[in-house]
Formats: structure tokens, sequence, C-alpha cells
């Protein structure tokens, strides 16, 4: 079964006047099957995290292990993580001229898969993958990203994420920017990748909207570069009628 | 009528220059050198090239001293002549529009025409190619295509010259031309060269213009019109690397009615020295009334630092038309989209590689040779392979 598993983890950005720690030891594991939440207040270092695991350049890791079935993560260059199994969902996809989608998602599942999926059955599965997200065949002759509406984005995101079915897939963000129709959408199609049982979800978000439709196994506070609590599904609530105050006032941050 | 669109690049890496009025030249064209003041760099058709790198062609101080090998290749009832100076064909479809166009159309001793009888459809393309064996060499090519002929050619420029020249596309009434020209030179070469199309009546006239190599290409890429109903397809690609200066200057001078022309030019650069022109002149006179044209020209930089400047120009001198329009845009592949791809398991190289020949691939589609479309997309991953190394 494979486990993520994140081990006193310490991220800084370079900034003006030199580096800066956003991420202070960071400890979490993720099993397959199982869906975590992590929650936290804006600038809390959520999308460090989701950044840092993708293995964006931007990020240095300056202390602590990420590992993957034992295999060290953060060894691997970003193209690797994908094909070990790591996938994270963009809160900005970006665009990317004169690549339309159906190439690079074929082109994509070519390297995740190791082979060239048959074009037969391929066209078939992105349909199908497309038809249940609501989205327009026309979709796929678009250029990545370019133009797209931000519900567009997320449903391309999750697309992917359906077909390049991840061990761990990374959730950043996702509700941010969704009328309640996308968000319904969306959410469905998570819940189709995480029914199969296969995948460990982490899911990134700041408000609990979300979790009404991907209901999570733990939540997790995020709070000045890591986690101050854990608990269950009820910890959200407490979340939701409370807000962060707690965590923030503190000086954690 | 006219829109102008410029999608921001992200960075200080594109230039879109004011317009320009199409026929603002420092001279009105002429077959005499003399004409021609030598240029100082600020002028608006020179204000982009690097001057002193033509190597004299600007000037007068470029002495014919060098040989190019020139192969044609001619289907069964395409003629190759050499001709003299005063040969009528030469000189039919444009005049220089610039000292150095001028300096070629003064300078060269004889003139290829090669002939495509009326009513002939060559099953092979003609194939023109011209290797350069070093020196300065000027040049004059007549391509005269007769009533309802249609046909293919292919011009090569590979190895190394100094050279300026002007080729003659003399489309008849009614006939199809299709020319591709490929730019393949050594890195040390200077091109500078002036493509005149004269279209005839219902005549379609389609260039591919593709560059890759040269330190510094210059074409000046020119369609006229001998009659109403003509139509010009203008389509470009190039490929600057790292120290090289790529400009390719056109002009569609609608001066009958009812004539189309589609102009569509792509370049991607890489290397902080990369630097490409692009000038798109239009202009539409009083007469060309149900003129339709369009013309479009995008940029993708790869790599910091490279430089484009593109400037769309449309000049419309009457009302009574189908269209007209432009636009421009220049882009980077950035470290985000190379990010995002990754992020996806494409390795970076494939990714570099996914982003360039998405770019190009409807311009390549255009061509419809075969063996060209190949080789072309061998050069582009070559050239990618060399970026990345």
């Amino acid at each position: 079964m494979a486990t993520l598993e994140i081990h006193d983890l310490h991220v800084s950005v370079d900034g003006e006047g030199g580096p800066k720690e956003i991420l202070r030891g960071v400890d979490l594991t993720v099993k397959q099957g199982e869906t975590h939440a992590i929650m936290g207040p804006n600038g809390s270092g959520k999308s460090t995290l989701a950044y840092s695991l993708a293995g964006h350049p931007k990020y240095t890791i300056t202390g602590g292990t990420v590992t993957l079935d034992g295999e060290d993560v953060l060894d691997m260059s970003v193209d690797e993580r994908a094909r070990a199994g790591v996938f994270l969902a963009m809160q900005y996809p970006v665009e990317v001229p004169g690549v339309s989608v159906s190439n690079f998602l074929r082109t994509s599942a070519t390297a995740i898969r190791g082979e060239a999926p048959r074009l037969r059955t391929w066209v078939k599965e992105v349909k199908e993958t497309m038809q249940r997200l609501e989205m327009d065949p026309s979709f796929a002759e678009r250029n990545v990203n370019e133009g797209f509406s931000g519900g567009e984005k997320k449903r391309h995101e999750i697309l992917q994420l359906e077909l390049l079915k991840p061990k761990i897939a990374i959730l950043d963000e996702t509700d941010s920017g969704l009328d309640i129709d996308a968000l319904r959408i969306v959410s469905e199609g998570v819940n189709r990748v995480r029914d199969s049982g296969e995948v460990g979800t982490l899911l990134i978000t700041h408000y609990t909207r979300i979790l009404r439709y991907i209901k999570p196994d733990h939540v997790h506070v995020f709070a000045g570069g890591r986690i101050v609590e854990s608990g269950g599904p009820e910890l959200a609530d407490k979340l939701e009628a409370e807000g962060y105050e707690q965590y923030t006032k503190g000086g954690v941050s | 009528m006219a829109e102008a669109q410029s999608i921001p690049a992200g960075g200080a890496v594109a230039v879109a220059a004011e317009s320009t009025v199409a026929t603002r030249m420092s001279a009105p064209p002429s077959f005499d050198v003399a004409d021609f003041p030598v240029p100082h760099g600020r002028e608006e058709e020179w204000r982009f090239t690097p001057l002193e790198r033509l190597r004299g062609l600007h000037d007068g101080t470029a002495v014919a001293d060098g040989s190019v090998k020139a192969e044609i290749v001619a289907p069964d009832g395409v003629t190759v002549e050499t001709v003299g100076r005063d040969d009528p064909r030469v000189g039919r479809a444009g005049k220089p529009a610039d000292r150095v166009a001028a300096q070629a159309f003064s300078a060269f001793e004889k003139a290829t025409v090669v002939t495509v009888p009326a009513e002939a459809v060559p099953a092979e393309p003609v194939r023109v190619s011209l290797h350069g064996e070093g020196g300065v060499t000027y040049g004059h090519t007549v391509f005269d295509i007769g009533r309802f002929a249609e046909v293919v050619l292919i011009l090569d420029h590979t190895g190394d010259t100094v050279r300026a020249a002007n080729v003659e596309f003399q489309v008849g009434e009614g006939a199809k031309l299709t020319v591709v020209s490929v730019q393949d030179w050594a890195d040390t070469a200077v091109h500078c060269s002036q493509h005149n199309a004269l279209v005839g009546r219902d005549a379609t006239f389609k260039s591919v213009v593709v560059t890759f190599g040269g330190d510094v290409v210059r074409l000046h890429p020119r369609v006229s019109y001998a009659g109403p109903g003509g139509e010009a397809e203008l389509y470009g690609l190039y490929f600057t690397d790292n120290g090289q200066h790529q400009e390719h200057r056109l002009l569609v001078d609608h001066s009958a009615a009812n004539c189309r022309s589609n102009v569509a030019y792509k370049g991607a650069l890489q290397g902080a020295r990369a630097r490409a022109v692009w000038i798109g002149d239009v202009l539409i006179r009083a007469a060309a009334t149900g003129t339709d044209t369009y013309e479009l020209n995008r940029n993708l930089v790869l790599t910091d630092g490279a430089r484009v400047d593109s400037v769309p120009n449309l000049e419309i001198e009457t009302g009574e038309i189908v269209g007209a329009g432009h636009a421009s845009a220049t882009g980077r592949f950035e470290d985000e989209q190379l990010f995002y791809l990754m992020a996806r398991g494409i390795p970076a190289e494939e990714a570099r590689r996914l982003v360039v020949r998405g770019f190009f691939a409807e311009l390549v589609q255009q061509i419809g040779v075969p063996d060209v479309e190949e080789r072309l997309i061998a050069r582009l991953e070559a050239e990618l392979a060399e970026s990345i190394a």
C-alpha cells in the first residue's frame, strides 16, 4: 500500500533580505485510500507544502524527509515525482500556448504509464471522463489552460487526476473560484478517484465548504508553517464555527 | 477594420513598436543603387538591422569575390536559362526597395530564368539549391510561371556566403505557385534577399519562408497584383538562435480589386542575443475594392534576453473592402510552464519540444511537401536539442 511520509519538513523561499522559512517542521503520513484535509488561514504555508512536495524550484528544502513507499521524493526531479505517483492539482494552472489539451493529456499519460496508451481505448477514456466532468468535447482542441475560465481550469486539473490515477493526489485549493455547480462536479470527480481506494488524498483548503462533498478521514490545522492540531472530521466543524483565530493568535505564526 | 492585439510578454522580452507608414522609406523603389543613400541605421527600414554585420552589402564595399554552387532540378517541360541583364523578363515583378536589393540588382552579371510553360502541371517540385562556398555573391533569379500552370518550387540555401539577391515570381493568369524558401545557412552567412511576387489575374501565390541559419538573414517577401482576383498566402517560420539576427519584412500591396492576402509568420527564439524582427505592411490602395486581408505574427521566446520586434501595419485608402486585420503577440516559454508539464510526468526536454512543435505545427502543415516537412521537423528537434545541451 502506497504511503507518503513527511517528516520534520523545513522549507524556505528566497525573499528580499535573504531566505525566509515557510515550513517549520511538518510531520504527516498519508496512506493510500485515506483523505486528509489540511486547513489553515492564508499565509500559513499550505500551498508551500503542496508545491514543495511536487518539487517546484522556487522552494528550498532546508531539512526533513519526504518518502513515498520508502523512496526519497526530495531527491527526485519534478517529472520523476509525477511518474512515481505524486500528483498536484494546482490552484493556478499555467497556460501552455501551442499545446492542445488532447496532445498534452496523451503525452502526460504516456510518460506516467511508461507507454503510449492504445489510441482507441484512450480516446474513449478521455471522452467519457470529460463527459462526467461536463466538459464540452471541443475543449480537447484548445490550448492548455489558454483562455480557460476558473472553473474550466479546475475541471481540467481533475480530468488529469482521473486519467493519470496517481498514488498520492495533492489538491491545492481546488475549491477556490468555483461556483456551487462546478464545485459539485469537481468534487464528484475527486470522489470517483477516491472510491477506487487506490489514492491517498491531501486536500488543501481554506474553507470547509468542499468538505461537504469530499469527506475527509483526517483533518489537520495548519498554522505558522506546521500542523498545529489533528483530528477527525469533527475538527472541520469546529473550524467552521470558530475560525482560525485561536491558532493564529498564540504567536505560532 | 484594423484591429491590433498585443498580449503582454510577461517581461521586457518583446517590443511591439509603433506602426509605421508602409511607404515611408528613405527612398522610393529603384533599380539603381545610386538612388539610395548609404544607410546610417536610423532610417525606418534599417533601424532594427545590425549594419556592421552586413559585411559591406549596404555601403558598396562588398565586392563580388565569392561563389555559390547552384543546382536546379527541373521536371520535364520546365526550362532553365541563364540570361543577360537586358532580358525583358528581368525586373518585371518589382523594383528593389532598399539599398542592398538595389546593390544586388546593380551587381549581378547573369540572371537565371526558370520557366514553367502555360498550363503545365509538373508532378514534381522544381528544386533550386544554392550552396555558399564563401565570399560575397550577388544574384538574380526569375521564376516565370505561365498561365494556368501549377507548380511547387523549393529554394534551398545552405553553406556560407555574404549574399544579396532578388528573386522574382511572375505568376501568370490563373496559375498556382507554391514556393518554399529554406534559409539553412551556416552560422557565419549573411543573406539579404527581396522576393517580388507579381500575382496575375485569379492566380494563387503561396509562399512558405523558413529561416534557421545565418548570422544575419534579412528577407523582403513582397506581393503585388497584376489583376483582380489574385490570392496570396504568405507563411513564415523562423528559429532564431543566440547571436543570430533574422528579419522578415513583408509588404502586400493591394493595388487591384477583389484580391485576397493572408500572412502568418511564427518564430521561436532562444539565447540571450537572439534577435528577430517582423514587419508586416499591408497597403490597400483606393482601387483595391473588395480586398480581404489578414496578417499575423506570433513569437515564442524560449529563454531570457532574446528580443523580438514585431510591427504589423495596415494602410487603407478605401473603405470598400471585405476585411482587413492584423495581430501580433509574443509570449515566453516560462519556468512555470516547464514546471506544469513536468509535474505531469513529462521530462524537461520533451516539454520544450512539445511546446515548440505545437507552436509551429499549423505552419509546417502548410508546406505540403513531405520531404521538406520532415527535414524541417528534424531541424527543429536539432535546434531544440542544442538549446537543452
